[in-house]
Protein backbone atom coordinates (compact mmCIF):
# COMPACT_ATOMS: atom_id res chain seq x y z
CA UNK A 1 0.00 0.00 0.00
CA UNK A 2 2.89 2.45 0.81
CA UNK A 3 4.17 2.01 -2.47
CA UNK A 4 1.17 2.29 -4.51
CA UNK A 5 0.27 5.57 -2.32
CA UNK A 6 4.31 7.09 -3.04
CA UNK A 7 3.67 5.76 -6.56
CA UNK A 8 0.18 8.31 -6.89
CA UNK A 9 3.27 11.46 -5.44
CA UNK A 10 1.75 10.73 -1.72
CA UNK A 11 4.95 11.95 0.41
CA UNK A 12 4.30 8.78 2.75
CA UNK A 13 6.22 7.34 5.87
CA UNK A 14 5.49 3.49 7.42
CA UNK A 15 5.44 3.23 11.17
CA UNK A 16 6.46 -0.38 11.65
CA UNK A 17 8.28 -3.01 14.03
CA UNK A 18 8.94 -4.52 11.00
CA UNK A 19 11.71 -2.86 9.10
CA UNK A 20 13.19 -5.49 7.05
CA UNK A 21 9.77 -6.67 5.69
CA UNK A 22 9.20 -2.57 5.21
CA UNK A 23 12.54 -2.24 3.77
CA UNK A 24 12.41 -5.64 1.46
CA UNK A 25 9.04 -4.31 0.16
CA UNK A 26 9.94 -1.22 -0.71
CA UNK A 27 9.38 1.49 1.50
CA UNK A 28 11.27 4.57 1.29
CA UNK A 29 10.40 6.48 4.65
CA UNK A 30 10.58 4.59 7.50
CA UNK A 31 9.87 5.15 11.32
CA UNK A 32 10.59 2.05 13.96
CA UNK A 33 8.20 1.16 16.30
CA UNK A 34 8.40 -0.28 19.13
CA UNK A 35 6.64 -3.78 18.68
CA UNK A 36 3.48 -5.49 16.83
CA UNK A 37 0.43 -5.39 19.01
CA UNK A 38 1.27 -2.27 20.55
CA UNK A 39 3.46 -0.21 18.16
CA UNK A 40 3.18 3.12 19.91
CA UNK A 41 3.05 2.64 23.70
CA UNK A 42 4.18 -0.24 26.11
CA UNK A 43 0.94 -0.96 28.33
CA UNK A 44 3.50 -2.21 31.02
CA UNK A 45 4.59 1.53 31.31
CA UNK A 46 2.42 4.50 32.47
CA UNK A 47 0.34 6.42 30.70
CA UNK A 48 2.24 9.24 30.80
CA UNK A 49 5.35 7.42 29.39
CA UNK A 50 3.37 5.97 26.62
CA UNK A 51 2.21 9.38 25.72
CA UNK A 52 5.75 10.79 25.40
CA UNK A 53 6.97 7.75 23.49
CA UNK A 54 4.01 8.34 20.66
CA UNK A 55 4.19 11.74 20.44
CA UNK A 56 8.08 11.50 20.07
CA UNK A 57 8.17 8.94 17.18
CA UNK A 58 5.18 10.53 15.67
CA UNK A 59 7.13 13.82 15.91
CA UNK A 60 9.66 11.54 14.30
CA UNK A 61 7.33 10.59 11.78
CA UNK A 62 6.44 14.16 10.55
CA UNK A 63 9.86 15.28 10.35
CA UNK A 64 10.70 12.47 7.93
CA UNK A 65 7.87 13.32 5.76
CA UNK A 66 10.08 16.79 5.54
CA UNK A 67 13.03 14.88 5.01
CA UNK A 68 14.57 15.13 1.39
CA UNK A 69 15.79 11.48 1.15
CA UNK A 70 18.23 9.88 -1.74
CA UNK A 71 17.37 6.39 -1.14
CA UNK A 72 15.39 4.07 1.32
CA UNK A 73 15.98 5.68 5.11
CA UNK A 74 15.29 4.65 8.43
CA UNK A 75 14.79 7.02 10.31
CA UNK A 76 16.54 7.12 14.13
CA UNK A 77 15.07 6.98 17.02
CA UNK A 78 16.48 7.62 20.40
CA UNK A 79 13.75 6.10 22.82
CA UNK B 1 11.77 -42.33 -18.98
CA UNK B 2 9.15 -41.60 -20.24
CA UNK B 3 7.65 -37.82 -21.24
CA UNK B 4 3.99 -36.45 -22.16
CA UNK B 5 4.74 -32.83 -23.28
CA UNK B 6 2.08 -30.42 -23.70
CA UNK B 7 1.72 -28.22 -26.68
CA UNK B 8 -0.69 -25.53 -27.94
CA UNK B 9 -3.06 -25.61 -30.90
CA UNK B 10 -0.79 -23.68 -32.54
CA UNK B 11 2.38 -25.76 -32.84
CA UNK B 12 0.15 -28.71 -33.15
CA UNK B 13 -0.67 -27.58 -36.32
CA UNK B 14 -4.29 -27.00 -35.82
CA UNK B 15 -4.15 -23.08 -36.52
CA UNK B 16 -3.76 -19.62 -34.54
CA UNK B 17 -6.14 -17.84 -33.23
CA UNK B 18 -9.11 -18.70 -34.86
CA UNK B 19 -8.31 -22.26 -33.36
CA UNK B 20 -7.56 -21.26 -30.16
CA UNK B 21 -10.41 -22.36 -27.93
CA UNK B 22 -9.45 -26.23 -29.02
CA UNK B 23 -10.69 -28.75 -26.62
CA UNK B 24 -7.60 -30.83 -24.94
CA UNK B 25 -7.08 -33.64 -26.49
CA UNK B 26 -4.48 -36.07 -26.28
CA UNK B 27 -2.38 -38.45 -29.14
CA UNK B 28 0.27 -41.31 -28.45
CA UNK B 29 2.41 -39.70 -31.08
CA UNK B 30 4.58 -36.76 -30.95
CA UNK B 31 3.46 -33.62 -32.49
CA UNK B 32 5.92 -30.23 -33.31
CA UNK B 33 7.82 -29.43 -30.28
CA UNK B 34 7.66 -33.15 -28.82
CA UNK B 35 9.22 -34.22 -32.32
CA UNK B 36 12.57 -32.15 -31.40
CA UNK B 37 12.64 -33.06 -27.33
CA UNK B 38 12.66 -36.76 -28.28
CA UNK B 39 15.32 -36.78 -31.21
CA UNK B 40 17.34 -34.89 -27.94
CA UNK B 41 17.19 -37.40 -25.36
CA UNK B 42 16.57 -40.65 -26.49
CA UNK B 43 20.11 -41.45 -26.71
CA UNK B 44 20.09 -41.29 -23.08
CA UNK B 45 16.71 -43.78 -22.61
CA UNK B 46 14.50 -40.93 -22.74
CA UNK B 47 11.17 -41.33 -24.80
CA UNK B 48 8.48 -38.97 -25.02
CA UNK B 49 5.45 -41.22 -25.47
CA UNK B 50 2.71 -38.81 -25.59
CA UNK B 51 1.65 -34.90 -26.91
CA UNK B 52 -1.49 -33.17 -25.07
CA UNK B 53 -2.29 -30.33 -27.04
CA UNK B 54 -5.15 -27.49 -26.01
CA UNK B 55 -5.83 -24.17 -27.92
CA UNK B 56 -4.57 -21.63 -25.34
CA UNK B 57 -7.82 -19.45 -25.15
CA UNK B 58 -9.75 -22.88 -24.28
CA UNK B 59 -6.95 -22.94 -21.29
CA UNK B 60 -7.01 -19.34 -20.54
CA UNK B 61 -11.31 -19.05 -20.71
CA UNK B 62 -12.21 -22.28 -19.27
CA UNK B 63 -8.34 -23.01 -16.83
CA UNK B 64 -10.27 -25.16 -14.61
CA UNK B 65 -12.28 -27.70 -17.51
CA UNK B 66 -8.79 -27.73 -18.96
CA UNK B 67 -6.69 -28.65 -16.54
CA UNK B 68 -9.20 -31.40 -15.40
CA UNK B 69 -9.70 -32.65 -18.49
CA UNK B 70 -5.93 -32.57 -19.38
CA UNK B 71 -5.05 -34.79 -15.83
CA UNK B 72 -7.94 -37.33 -16.49
CA UNK B 73 -5.92 -37.69 -19.76
CA UNK B 74 -2.71 -38.80 -17.30
CA UNK B 75 -4.81 -40.24 -14.73
CA UNK B 76 -3.87 -44.03 -16.52
CA UNK B 77 -0.71 -43.28 -18.55
CA UNK B 78 3.10 -44.29 -17.19
CA UNK B 79 5.03 -41.29 -17.30
CA UNK B 80 8.16 -39.72 -15.05
CA UNK B 81 7.91 -36.38 -16.31
CA UNK B 82 6.22 -33.35 -18.06
CA UNK B 83 7.07 -30.97 -20.49
CA UNK B 84 5.40 -28.31 -21.90
CA UNK B 85 5.89 -25.54 -24.26
CA UNK B 86 8.00 -23.43 -25.11
CA UNK B 87 6.25 -20.77 -25.38
CA UNK B 88 8.59 -18.29 -26.02
CA UNK B 89 6.57 -14.61 -25.43
CA UNK B 90 3.16 -15.84 -25.73
CA UNK B 91 1.23 -14.53 -23.31
CA UNK B 92 -1.33 -16.82 -22.81
CA UNK B 93 0.55 -20.02 -23.80
CA UNK B 94 2.68 -18.72 -21.06
CA UNK B 95 -0.13 -18.88 -18.83
CA UNK B 96 -1.41 -22.32 -20.35
CA UNK B 97 2.32 -24.08 -19.60
CA UNK B 98 2.59 -22.59 -16.14
CA UNK B 99 -1.11 -23.36 -15.43
CA UNK B 100 -0.78 -27.03 -16.62
CA UNK B 101 2.70 -27.93 -15.08
CA UNK B 102 1.80 -26.56 -11.65
CA UNK B 103 -1.28 -28.82 -11.79
CA UNK B 104 0.77 -31.63 -13.28
CA UNK B 105 3.14 -31.41 -10.64
CA UNK B 106 0.63 -31.52 -7.75
CA UNK B 107 -1.38 -34.40 -9.09
CA UNK B 108 1.63 -36.59 -9.83
CA UNK B 109 3.93 -35.50 -8.24
CA UNK B 110 6.59 -35.77 -10.83
CA UNK B 111 9.24 -33.13 -12.27
CA UNK B 112 7.34 -30.50 -14.87
CA UNK B 113 9.72 -28.37 -17.16
CA UNK B 114 8.94 -25.33 -19.54
CA UNK B 115 10.51 -22.75 -21.34
CA UNK B 116 9.71 -18.97 -21.72
CA UNK B 117 11.11 -15.75 -22.91
CA UNK B 118 11.83 -13.27 -19.86
CA UNK B 119 8.90 -11.41 -20.82
CA UNK B 120 6.59 -13.42 -20.60
CA UNK B 121 4.08 -12.86 -18.23
CA UNK B 122 4.06 -16.73 -17.33
CA UNK B 123 7.82 -15.67 -15.99
CA UNK B 124 6.68 -13.85 -13.23
CA UNK B 125 3.47 -16.30 -12.49
CA UNK B 126 4.79 -19.35 -12.39
CA UNK B 127 9.09 -18.79 -12.29
CA UNK B 128 8.72 -20.04 -8.19
CA UNK B 129 7.24 -23.61 -9.03
CA UNK B 130 9.07 -25.04 -11.30
CA UNK B 131 12.21 -24.80 -13.54
CA UNK B 132 11.18 -22.11 -16.50
CA UNK B 133 13.78 -22.09 -18.96
CA UNK B 134 15.17 -19.02 -20.05
CA UNK B 135 13.71 -19.13 -24.22
CA UNK B 136 13.65 -17.02 -26.85
CA UNK B 137 11.50 -14.07 -28.17
CA UNK B 138 9.80 -16.40 -31.13
CA UNK B 139 9.51 -19.66 -32.57
CA UNK B 140 12.78 -18.85 -34.18
CA UNK B 141 14.42 -20.24 -31.06
CA UNK B 142 12.65 -23.26 -30.73
CA UNK B 143 15.93 -25.77 -31.14
CA UNK B 144 17.95 -23.95 -28.66
CA UNK B 145 14.61 -23.59 -26.37
CA UNK B 146 14.20 -27.34 -26.67
CA UNK B 147 17.74 -28.28 -26.27
CA UNK B 148 17.79 -26.63 -22.71
CA UNK B 149 14.42 -28.75 -21.61
CA UNK B 150 16.43 -31.85 -22.87
CA UNK B 151 20.16 -31.11 -21.26
CA UNK B 152 18.35 -30.96 -18.62
CA UNK B 153 16.57 -34.16 -18.60
CA UNK B 154 19.47 -35.70 -20.01
CA UNK B 155 21.61 -34.91 -17.22
CA UNK B 156 18.58 -36.82 -15.18
CA UNK B 157 18.66 -39.84 -17.68
CA UNK B 158 22.72 -39.80 -17.40
CA UNK B 159 23.06 -39.52 -13.48
CA UNK B 160 24.80 -36.13 -13.56
CA UNK B 161 23.89 -34.00 -10.65
CA UNK B 162 22.25 -30.27 -11.57
CA UNK B 163 24.14 -27.37 -11.27
CA UNK B 164 21.82 -24.97 -10.91
CA UNK B 165 19.47 -22.18 -11.92
CA UNK B 166 22.19 -20.03 -13.57
CA UNK B 167 24.19 -23.06 -14.78
CA UNK B 168 21.23 -24.86 -16.74
CA UNK B 169 20.21 -21.82 -17.55
CA UNK B 170 16.45 -21.33 -16.25
CA UNK B 171 14.59 -18.50 -13.75
CA UNK B 172 15.52 -18.75 -10.16
CA UNK B 173 13.23 -20.47 -8.09
CA UNK B 174 14.73 -19.22 -4.68
CA UNK B 175 15.27 -22.76 -3.61
CA UNK B 176 18.55 -23.71 -2.28
CA UNK B 177 19.86 -26.97 -2.65
CA UNK B 178 22.72 -28.71 -0.79
CA UNK B 179 25.58 -29.50 -3.30
CA UNK B 180 29.12 -30.89 -2.77
CA UNK B 181 31.83 -28.81 -4.52
CA UNK B 182 34.28 -30.66 -6.63
CA UNK B 183 37.08 -28.90 -5.41
CA UNK B 184 35.85 -29.43 -1.73
CA UNK B 185 36.11 -25.94 -0.68
CA UNK B 186 33.78 -25.03 2.46
CA UNK B 187 31.76 -21.98 2.72
CA UNK B 188 33.74 -20.38 5.27
CA UNK B 189 36.48 -20.65 2.58
CA UNK B 190 34.52 -19.10 -0.43
CA UNK B 191 33.15 -16.73 1.85
CA UNK B 192 36.75 -15.40 3.19
CA UNK B 193 37.96 -15.52 -0.66
CA UNK B 194 35.06 -13.08 -1.36
CA UNK B 195 35.51 -11.27 1.22
CA UNK B 196 39.43 -10.66 0.40
CA UNK B 197 38.11 -9.93 -3.05
CA UNK B 198 35.85 -7.18 -2.08
CA UNK B 199 38.26 -5.52 0.09
CA UNK B 200 40.68 -5.57 -2.95
CA UNK B 201 38.30 -4.40 -4.94
CA UNK B 202 38.18 -6.89 -6.98
CA UNK B 203 35.15 -8.52 -9.13
CA UNK B 204 33.41 -11.79 -7.34
CA UNK B 205 30.08 -13.40 -7.54
CA UNK B 206 27.76 -13.78 -4.71
CA UNK B 207 26.49 -16.96 -3.86
CA UNK B 208 23.52 -15.61 -2.97
CA UNK B 209 21.61 -13.25 -5.30
CA UNK B 210 18.95 -11.25 -3.60
CA UNK B 211 16.59 -10.09 -6.34
CA UNK B 212 16.36 -6.72 -7.25
CA UNK B 213 13.34 -4.77 -4.87
CA UNK B 214 10.74 -3.15 -7.07
CA UNK B 215 11.15 0.09 -5.64
CA UNK B 216 8.85 3.29 -6.37
CA UNK B 217 10.72 6.73 -7.25
CA UNK B 218 11.04 8.45 -3.78
CA UNK B 219 8.44 10.98 -3.00
CA UNK B 220 9.63 14.50 -2.46
CA UNK B 221 9.84 15.97 1.04
CA UNK B 222 7.37 18.32 2.13
CA UNK B 223 8.82 21.97 2.13
CA UNK B 224 6.09 23.15 4.22
CA UNK B 225 4.95 20.78 6.91
CA UNK B 226 3.15 23.80 8.64
CA UNK B 227 1.05 23.80 5.33
CA UNK B 228 0.65 20.02 4.61
CA UNK B 229 -2.62 18.07 5.22
CA UNK B 230 -1.46 14.87 6.65
CA UNK B 231 -3.58 11.48 6.71
CA UNK B 232 -3.27 8.56 8.74
CA UNK B 233 -3.71 5.00 7.80
CA UNK B 234 -3.26 1.73 9.48
CA UNK B 235 -3.20 -1.98 8.38
CA UNK B 236 -2.97 -2.97 11.72
CA UNK B 237 -7.51 -3.54 11.54
CA UNK B 238 -8.57 -0.46 13.64
CA UNK B 239 -12.13 0.15 12.82
CA UNK B 240 -15.21 1.00 14.96
CA UNK B 241 -16.02 -1.55 17.68
CA UNK B 242 -18.50 -2.92 15.52
CA UNK B 243 -16.72 -3.21 12.30
CA UNK B 244 -18.72 -1.63 10.14
CA UNK B 245 -17.19 -2.61 7.01
CA UNK B 246 -16.78 -6.09 7.94
CA UNK B 247 -13.20 -5.90 7.08
CA UNK B 248 -11.63 -9.32 7.41
CA UNK B 249 -9.55 -10.31 10.38
CA UNK B 250 -6.88 -12.13 7.83
CA UNK B 251 -6.07 -12.02 4.17
CA UNK B 252 -8.27 -8.44 4.12
CA UNK B 253 -9.56 -7.89 0.80
CA UNK B 254 -12.34 -4.75 2.87
CA UNK B 255 -10.96 -1.13 4.09
CA UNK B 256 -12.27 1.50 5.63
CA UNK B 257 -12.53 4.76 6.05
CA UNK B 258 -13.65 6.55 9.81
CA UNK B 259 -14.49 10.18 10.61
CA UNK B 260 -12.18 11.51 13.17
CA UNK B 261 -13.18 15.10 12.96
CA UNK B 262 -13.67 16.97 16.34
CA UNK B 263 -12.15 13.55 18.01
CA UNK B 264 -8.56 14.19 20.02
CA UNK B 265 -8.21 10.80 20.52
CA UNK B 266 -9.31 7.30 19.41
CA UNK B 267 -11.19 5.80 22.64
CA UNK B 268 -11.39 2.49 23.70
CA UNK B 269 -14.76 1.19 23.68
CA UNK B 270 -15.74 3.03 20.46
CA UNK B 271 -12.56 1.97 18.55
CA UNK B 272 -11.08 -1.58 18.56
CA UNK B 273 -8.47 -4.07 16.60
CA UNK B 274 -10.26 -6.80 14.72
CA UNK B 275 -6.36 -7.62 13.42
CA UNK B 276 -5.99 -11.50 14.07
CA UNK B 277 -2.29 -11.56 13.57
CA UNK B 278 -1.16 -10.35 17.26
CA UNK B 279 -3.08 -9.78 20.64
CA UNK B 280 -5.54 -7.21 20.62
CA UNK B 281 -5.27 -6.29 24.41
CA UNK B 282 -3.06 -3.35 24.14
CA UNK B 283 -4.86 -1.68 21.12
CA UNK B 284 -8.13 -2.05 22.21
CA UNK B 285 -7.64 -0.91 25.94
CA UNK B 286 -5.96 2.26 23.53
CA UNK B 287 -6.50 2.29 20.00
CA UNK B 288 -4.00 5.57 19.51
CA UNK B 289 -0.88 2.77 19.88
CA UNK B 290 -1.62 1.78 16.37
CA UNK B 291 -3.68 4.95 14.99
CA UNK B 292 -2.28 8.18 16.78
CA UNK B 293 -4.56 10.42 16.31
CA UNK B 294 -4.14 12.20 20.12
CA UNK B 295 -0.51 12.76 19.19
CA UNK B 296 -1.28 13.79 15.96
CA UNK B 297 -3.70 16.42 17.21
CA UNK B 298 -1.25 17.44 19.96
CA UNK B 299 1.24 18.21 16.82
CA UNK B 300 -1.84 20.22 14.90
CA UNK B 301 -3.13 22.33 17.58
CA UNK B 302 1.28 23.41 17.76
CA UNK B 303 1.13 24.25 14.14
CA UNK B 304 4.01 21.62 13.20
CA UNK B 305 2.02 20.60 10.36
CA UNK B 306 -1.29 22.32 8.51
CA UNK B 307 -4.12 19.77 9.18
CA UNK B 308 -5.62 16.34 9.43
CA UNK B 309 -7.53 14.88 6.92
CA UNK B 310 -10.97 14.16 8.21
CA UNK B 311 -10.53 10.29 8.10
CA UNK B 312 -8.44 7.56 8.85
CA UNK B 313 -7.81 4.20 6.51
CA UNK B 314 -8.09 1.15 7.91
CA UNK B 315 -7.22 -2.70 7.04
CA UNK B 316 -5.30 -5.86 7.92
CA UNK B 317 -2.38 -6.49 6.72
CA UNK B 318 -1.27 -10.31 8.10
CA UNK B 319 -2.24 -12.72 4.62
CA UNK B 320 -3.04 -10.26 2.37
CA UNK B 321 -1.30 -10.65 -0.86
CA UNK B 322 0.23 -7.55 -2.45
CA UNK B 323 -2.15 -7.85 -5.23
CA UNK B 324 -5.22 -6.48 -2.82
CA UNK B 325 -3.24 -4.27 -0.91
CA UNK B 326 -2.37 -2.27 -4.13
CA UNK B 327 -6.01 -2.50 -4.98
CA UNK B 328 -7.21 -1.09 -1.78
CA UNK B 329 -4.41 1.86 -2.32
CA UNK B 330 -5.83 2.62 -5.23
CA UNK B 331 -9.02 2.86 -4.31
CA UNK B 332 -8.11 4.99 -1.30
CA UNK B 333 -6.24 7.16 -3.67
CA UNK B 334 -8.67 9.01 -5.21
CA UNK B 335 -10.04 10.24 -1.56
CA UNK B 336 -7.01 11.35 -0.86
CA UNK B 337 -6.53 13.34 -3.79
CA UNK B 338 -10.01 14.90 -3.54
CA UNK B 339 -8.99 16.24 -0.03
CA UNK B 340 -5.57 17.63 -1.58
CA UNK B 341 -3.82 15.52 0.93
CA UNK B 342 0.29 16.27 0.72
CA UNK B 343 1.60 13.06 2.92
CA UNK B 344 0.53 10.46 4.84
CA UNK B 345 1.77 8.42 7.86
CA UNK B 346 1.10 4.66 7.68
CA UNK B 347 0.91 2.68 10.60
CA UNK B 348 1.73 -1.21 10.16
CA UNK B 349 1.65 -3.57 13.01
Amino acid sequence: MVKEFERAGFTIVQMCNLIPVASTVGANRMVPTISIPYPLGDPNTSKEEQWKLRYYRVGVALDALATDITEQTVFKVKN
Amino acid sequence: MKIIHYINQFFAGIGGEDQADQAPFIKAELIGPAVALNAMVKANGGEVTHTIVCGDNFMGSKTDEAVETILGFLADKEFDLFVAGPAFQAGRYGFACGTICKAVHEKYGVPVLTSMHVENPGVEMFHKEMPIFIGGKSAAKMKGDVQLIADYINKDLTGQPHTGAVAEKFFPRGVRHQAWLADGKTAARRGVEMLIKKLNGEPYQTELVIPAKDLVPIAPAIKDLSKARIALCTTGGIVPVDNPDHIQSASATRWGRYDISGMDRLESGVFKTIHAGFDPAAANADPNVIVPLDAMRAYEKEGKFGSLHPYFYSTVGTGTTEAEARRMAKEIIPLLKQDKVDAIIMGST
